[in-house]
């Protein structure tokens, strides 16, 4: 019978089935951070169990880290870094710790040392877990009864996940970036769109992405609701896998080739759901309120809650609007900004640090706009050096930061204060998400780039040109 | 983990769609390494307004929470459940919850009902004309009761067992520990290994 990839590797991964259960699947990479796993730890601890398999499990520190130069100065952040430190000790885990070379946030780590490959599972308590589905790899964020248990067993109790093929046809116009994709289709079928799905994304305009691009997509995929979200493995993903630290190598490299090859989904293979974009129609996308299914393109208005046909939409928008202090009919292009953060799961990867960097090039930022340029990891951090990329940032008037999660979560230092709006890379708008009563705007690299530059939502192609 | 059959608590409306896990529970929160004493977390930014539902001295001892569609997005931080049933909560409805939340309330034996966006009206009007009523959600025969309100609710079957039984996930697994032993054997010997670069 014809199969999706999600299904193929679902099927690949089953320990165990039993009538009117979830099935037992199998788990190839487990992800820490220093957030969820302490309480899981714990219950190891009070149960007298061990970590079944230390060699497939992966600490970082993230969240918690200052971006700036020294130790972390909030006590409490550092007992929860310390905890880790402790339970990786205790129970044999490898863990990168800060200072580290291969420190950085865990979804930027494991793709860069080849951990995550094609046809495998991989979970991590964090939802930008979907982050990985980029590879063809099934990943989705657990709860820390879930790590308790993965640490425990090396195993998951799940039921199947419906599939749902979000298909992307035609050439994506310039200046238009995965960012926009995903942010487009999130408005598209809402923040419950994917509830219960795994998205795979398809068609030709996934296929031209680099690998950076669809690990953006796949990242936001939680931000529908969905479980994951996948990308059939191709020439593009070997090619960014070969030779790196934990991908195979010589006649490994040959076999595990042939196998990634045949993930890819079945022709007449038949999806649960199924929703197509042009990409010839989409354009740069920000979000005007204050969860990620509130976007709009950048070349229209805040729009009127009260033309919303559905009760709940129409509340929800209100509400926005007000904690966004926003007007209806207000042109988003006008909307001016007092931070712009780039970096994060989504967009702190060194091909988005070249795309700011490329707008930033020879140009300053506003007046009273603060710009943060975060590497998503130290190999980012050292690579964007070796390029130049960091004085392009610091000569442009932005800071150059130490690599972390930084202003995409109020856990670190990096916070807005309330009322600060932003333009942010990073995943989630929610209210206080950047700090309490913060206002993000989410964005793609090159609008922030651009919006710093002119301190309201700007896109590249609304700058003067360079020298003129 | 405390089985679950049948409760009865203050039901508490919530009048709002997608309550992502940043309100229920934001970030500063997370750094603690227990898992109790999360209660004074619970929809902190929310508290600080005057007019909010658990501000309410008839709503303060809510143990039954019914929400909007779309509860528990964002992110999968299970101190969301640990929030809510540090706080007291039992229960909450709503038309659609988030799988992460929702998979993280079946381990920790916070019932999630779904019920129809119809019924959750009616139980926000019952609960607003009548504050501090209490509301009945019965496991056995899947059922939320309010005063004349009667209305079914989904929870897939297994979950519905493992909470009537109060059965820990990790030692029904263990039960099938030579399982995980032959799957392991037969794994491709080029699947990588975090301790070493292959």
């Amino acid at each position: 019978m014809a199969k999706t990839l999600a299904e193929k590797v679902w099927e690949a991964h089953v320990v165990r089935q039993g009538e009117g259960e979830p099935d037992l699947l199998y788990i190839d990479l487990h992800l820490l951070h220093e957030v969820t796993s302490p309480q899981a730890f714990d219950g190891l601890r009070l149960t007298g169990r061990t970590v079944r398999r230390p060699d497939l499990t992966l600490a970082t520190e993230d969240h918690n880290v200052p971006t700036t130069a020294g130790p972390i100065t909030d006590p409490v952040s550092r007992t929860q870094v310390d905890t880790l430190r402790t339970n990786c000790e205790e129970f044999g885990v490898k863990l990168y710790p800060m200072g580290d070379a291969e420190q950085g946030i865990v979804h930027v780590v494991g793709p860069q040392l080849g951990l995550t490959q094609p046809g495998m599972t991989v979970v991590c308590g964090d939802s930008h877990t979907s982050t990985h589905g980029a590879f063809g790899a099934l990943a989705f964020g657990i709860g820390t009864s879930e790590v308790e248990h993965v640490l425990a067993t090396q195993t998951l109790p799940l039921k199947p996940f419906k599939t749902m093929a979000i298909t992307v046809e035609g050439d994506l116009p310039a200046g238009v970036t995965a960012k926009d994709v995903v942010l487009a289709v999130i408005a598209k079928i809402g923040t419950g769109g994917g509830q219960g799905y795994v998205l795979e994304f398809r068609g030709s305009a996934i296929r031209a992405l680099s690998m950076e691009a669809r690990m953006t997509i796949c990242n936001m995929s939680i931000e529908a609701g969905a479980r994951a979200g996948m990308i059939a493995p191709d020439d593009t993903t070997f090619d960014y896998l070969r030779g790196r630290d934990h991908a195979p190598k010589g006649e490994d490299w040959d076999a595990a080739v042939a196998a990634w090859r045949d993930l890819a989904t079945d022709e007449g293979a038949e999806f649960d759901a199924e929703v197509v974009l042009d990409a010839t129609e989409l354009s740069p996308f920000v979000t005007w309120g204050t969860n990620p299914g509130q976007g709009a393109p950048l070349g229209s208005a805040v729009p009127d809650p009260e033309h919303m046909a559905d009760d709940n939409d129409k509340a929800a928008a209100r509400r926005a609007l007000e904690y966004m202090g926003l007007t209806a009919g207000t042109p988003l292009r006008d909307v001016r900004v007092d931070t712009v953060f780039v970096g994060s799961c989504t967009n702190g990867r060194i091909e988005d640090l070249r795309a700011v960097a490329g707008v930033l090039k020879g140009r300053r930022v506003a007046d009273g706009v603060r710009m943060l340029v975060v590497p998503g990891s130290a190999r980012v951090r050292l690579q964007a050096e070796a390029e130049g990329l960091g004085e392009v940032f610091e000569q442009a008037g932005a800071e150059w930061r130490l690599p972390g999660c930084s202003m995409c979560l109020a856990m670190n230092p990096d916070k807005l204060a309330p009322e600060e709006r932003s333009a942010s890379t990073s995943n989630r708008n929610f209210e206080g998400r950047q700090g309490k009563g913060g206002r993000t705007h989410l964005v793609s690299p090159q609008v922030a780039a651009a919006t710093a530059i002119r301190g309201t939502l700007s896109s590249p192609a609304d700058l003067e040109p360079v020298g003129a | 983990m405390e089985a679950f059959t049948t409760h009865t608590g203050v039901g508490v409306p919530l009048r709002r769609s997608n309550v992502d896990t940043d309100q229920i529970i934001p970030a500063e929160y997370l750094k603690r390494v227990t898992r109790s004493g999360f209660e004074d977390g619970l929809f902190a930014a929310w508290r600080k307004d005057e007019t909010f539902v658990l501000n309410d001295p008839s709503y303060a001892a809510g143990s039954v929470l019914v929400a909007g569609p779309d509860f528990g997005t964002g992110s999968s931080r299970e101190h969301a459940v640990w929030a809510l049933m540090n706080y007291g909560f039992r229960a909450v409805i709503s038309s659609r919850f988030a799988d992460i939340f929702r998979g993280n309330s079946g381990k920790q034996g916070l019932l999630t009902a779904v019920c129809s966006q119809d019924d959750v009206e009616l139980l926000w009007k019952y609960l607003e004309n009548n504050p501090g009523a209490s509301v009945t959600v019965d496991l056995e025969s899947r059922t939320v009761t309010a005063g004349d309100i009667v209305a079914r609710f989904e929870v897939d079957d297994y979950t519905r067992w493992r909470l009537l039984e109060g059965h820990d996930d990790i030692s029904l697994t263990l039960r099938h520990a030579e399982d995980i032993d032959s799957f392991e054997a037969a794994r491709p010997s080029w699947k990588p290994v975090t301790t070493q670069p292959a």
